[in-house]
């Protein structure tokens, strides 16, 4: 058992090639490879996150496409990507580690059963054995190798978790007490968003990188729905793109985001429409708009008029 | 390069962005990176690293013009440094004999001089009055009621703790012999301050930044204070200063709104985009303090407080008037808010204001 040592004990490899990444726009086109379709500033804040180590803090409108880019930016660059998901009530046991308490129970239950006198000190080594560890994503995060790490929503989480995320990520390493210490060689890649419910600590944010993730323009938006849904006409891409736009601009409650369009487009060609005409726009606009009232003012403004 | 690059950090710090000097390292590192002869490299350095929050984009573009454009930045725009916190000027109290000139008197000749403070309406204060009512807001501690959170925590009573109870089975051999009890953790609810800062709402503009001082100090990550005049202003930074009048003085110099018009339904309206929708106002205790006097369309008021209603726990709405004999809640916006309120109080006084934070804790 090499986790004494306070060495990592597992070492699956990466999928496939492990990335080397030379220049934003290298980045951005191996990005692109995976499907996402990044512009300058946030190829160039992934960029800097890979080759700094720093920690990626996201910001920006729900449905941007902050979690994509995470997950996009694992596959770009060969790594395995593990997401922990923000709430609030969220603890260490949850984020980092626990025991399998009913399994050592079995455990103790078992050997006792099978041997009158057990060797005390090797029932209790054999106690706290990593099979009886459940890793939650951050100490998962230490041990895959490579890995980035997305830490989702993170103002969804107490405040007092902060605290302690900027620990583990500092130090990439752990401490468990029956075991030791737990470092990862490679410290993972940190991609952390939030939707600005709460503002998250000035320590977190100052150790990051931050990057105010934008809509995309006509034509990046376009190119994302195309490559998203293949089947899609060039047409029907860029009507959808035309209409998402205005609707941005008509000061909604919830303005649809890179998301709810690539849902809107899917909606309309599983309806197999060629073109957007205002029938079927009207009939599938609860893929794309959510609040009742968005939906009045929408079909008010004529935004989908041709 | 490098004294051009602490240089810009040193200027962004004056304009505003907490660009501070601990971040110029990782600025350095990503100059270097992205190639410091290049000025999209140097602008994406700066901006990924200096940056904190949205806000500070238009600074950060402006300052970066002004700095790399060969001009030296005078006044970066958007942000008015000039801009001071004005005196609450306003008429000394004619009848009650309390002039500039004797507050030694009053102090004397009142049984309780506090007692009889507290209920004087904060626009018709002299000097020492005020600094005096000033005083005792600054030792306000206005907080929110408790709630149940989803968090756990050792108790007495309360569903059993399997974790504990077998891990305490585990030290003495596998053998359960006490069953170790959870129950819910409480925290407090969020709490919001919307302050209204135009020119109606004026006499009573500081003593309600006051109160918002107080409230920041008590609980300083749960709440948040804006201002709402003809656009909205998130003043919280400012006021998490330790000292009241400084934080007064920051929050004059990034209000850019002072003493202007009301445009409530449209503050409001920001107010729900950019923060309350995303979780601001959700579960929160909102209190709008407002004359209610309003520009635009009533209906437009009544529509964003519908929408705020749903979205906050309790809705509290402070209006200075509210506390005059023979008021009526008349104005315009006023009458078109009322069905949206929780609570409807008065904040014209020291014992108004009091009354407010118990509002607030029972809320």
């Amino acid at each position: 058992m090499t986790w004494r040592t306070g060495r990592t004990w597992t070492t699956r490899r990466a999928p496939e090639h492990s990335g080397q990444v030379d220049s934003p726009a290298q980045l951005a086109q191996a990005l692109a490879g995976t499907g996402y379709l990044a512009d300058a500033g946030l190829a160039t804040a992934g960029y800097l996150a890979v080759r700094l180590r720093r920690p990626l803090f996201l910001e920006g409108e729900a449905g941007v496409g902050k979690t994509a880019f995470a997950q996009a930016l694992a596959e770009a660059t060969g790594a395995h990507l593990v997401r922990l998901q923000c709430y609030e009530g969220l603890d260490a046991a949850q984020a980092l580690y626990d025991w399998d308490f009913p399994r050592q129970m079995l455990h103790l239950r078992a050997v006792t059963a099978a041997q009158a006198h057990p060797d005390p000190a090797a029932l209790e080594a054999g106690l706290y054995d990593r099979r009886f560890l459940i890793a939650r994503p951050l100490l998962q995060a230490l041990e895959l190798q490579p890995c980035v790490l997305l830490v989702d929503e993170i103002d969804r989480a107490d405040d007092e978790f902060e605290a302690f995320l900027l620990e583990v990520l500092a130090d990439a390493a752990i401490t468990i007490p029956e075991v030791g210490r737990i470092a990862a060689d490679t410290p993972p890649l940190a991609v952390l968003t939030s939707n600005r419910t709460r503002e998250v600590h000035d320590a977190l944010k100052r150790r990051c990188l931050y990057h105010w993730v934008e809509h995309p323009g006509f034509e990046r938006e376009v190119a994302i729905l195309r490559r998203r849904l293949p089947r899609l006409t060039g047409e029907l891409a860029g009507q959808v793109a035309t209409a998402a736009a205005r609707m941005r601009k008509l000061d909604l409650i919830k303005p649809p985001g890179v998301a709810e369009s690539i849902d809107w487009a899917a909606a309309l060609s599983a309806l197999g429409a060629r073109t957007l005409d205002p029938q079927t726009a009207a009939a599938t606009l609860g893929a794309v708009l959510k609040y009742r009232e968005d939906i009045d003012r929408v079909r008010g403004s004529g935004v989908l008029e041709p | 390069m490098i004294e051009v690059l602490v240089g810009f950090a040193a200027t962004l710090r004056h304009a505003g962005v907490a660009a501070t000097r601990d971040r110029v390292p990782a600025l350095l590192a990503a100059a270097a990176e992205l190639g410091a002869g290049d000025p999209a490299g140097v602008y994406w350095a700066g901006r990924l690293t200096l940056c904190s929050e949205p806000d500070d984009l238009p600074i950060y573009d402006a300052a970066f013009a002004a700095y790399f454009g060969g001009t030296h930045p005078a006044a970066p725009r958007g942000l008015p440094i000039s801009v001071t916190l004005p005196q609450v000027s306003t008429p000394f109290a004619g009848g009650t004999g309390a002039g500039d000139d004797e507050p030694a008197e009053l102090f004397s000749l009142a049984a309780s001089p506090v007692e009889v403070l507290r209920h004087r309406d904060v626009a018709e204060l002299s000097t020492v009055e005020r600094d005096e009512v000033r005083r005792l807001v600054a030792l306000l501690e206005p907080a929110t009621a408790p709630r149940r959170s989803r968090r756990y925590r050792p108790a007495r009573r309360g569903t059993v703790d399997v974790h504990r109870t077998v891990r305490a089975a585990l030290r003495q051999g596998g053998e359960a012999t006490r069953l170790a009890r959870q129950d819910r953790r409480t925290r407090p609810r969020r709490l919001v301050l919307l302050l209204d800062v135009s020119g109606s709402m004026s006499p009573y503009a500081d003593a309600l930044l006051r109160f918002g001082h107080a409230a920041v100090r008590r609980r300083p990550t749960l709440t948040e204070v804006f201002t709402l005049g003809t656009r909205l202003t998130r003043v919280t930074r400012a006021m998490r200063h330790r000292d009241p009048d400084a934080a007064l003085r920051a929050a004059g110099a990034a209000i850019p709104d002072w003493h202007g018009g009301t445009r409530l339904a449209d503050s409001l309206h920001a107010f729900l985009d950019r923060w309350g929708q995303r979780g601001t106002a959700r579960g929160a205790v909102v209190v709008v303090c407002s004359d209610g006097w309003e520009f635009g369309d009533p209906a437009d008021l009544a529509g964003q407080l519908h929408r705020l209603s749903r979205l906050a726990y309790r809705l509290v709405w402070v209006n200075p008037h509210r506390g005059k004999p023979g008021y009526e809640p008349l104005a315009g916006g006023m009458a078109a808010a009322l069905p949206f309120l929780d609570e409807f109080v008065a904040g014209h006084s020291l014992a108004a204001l009091q009354d407010l934070v118990g509002v607030i804790a029972r809320a």
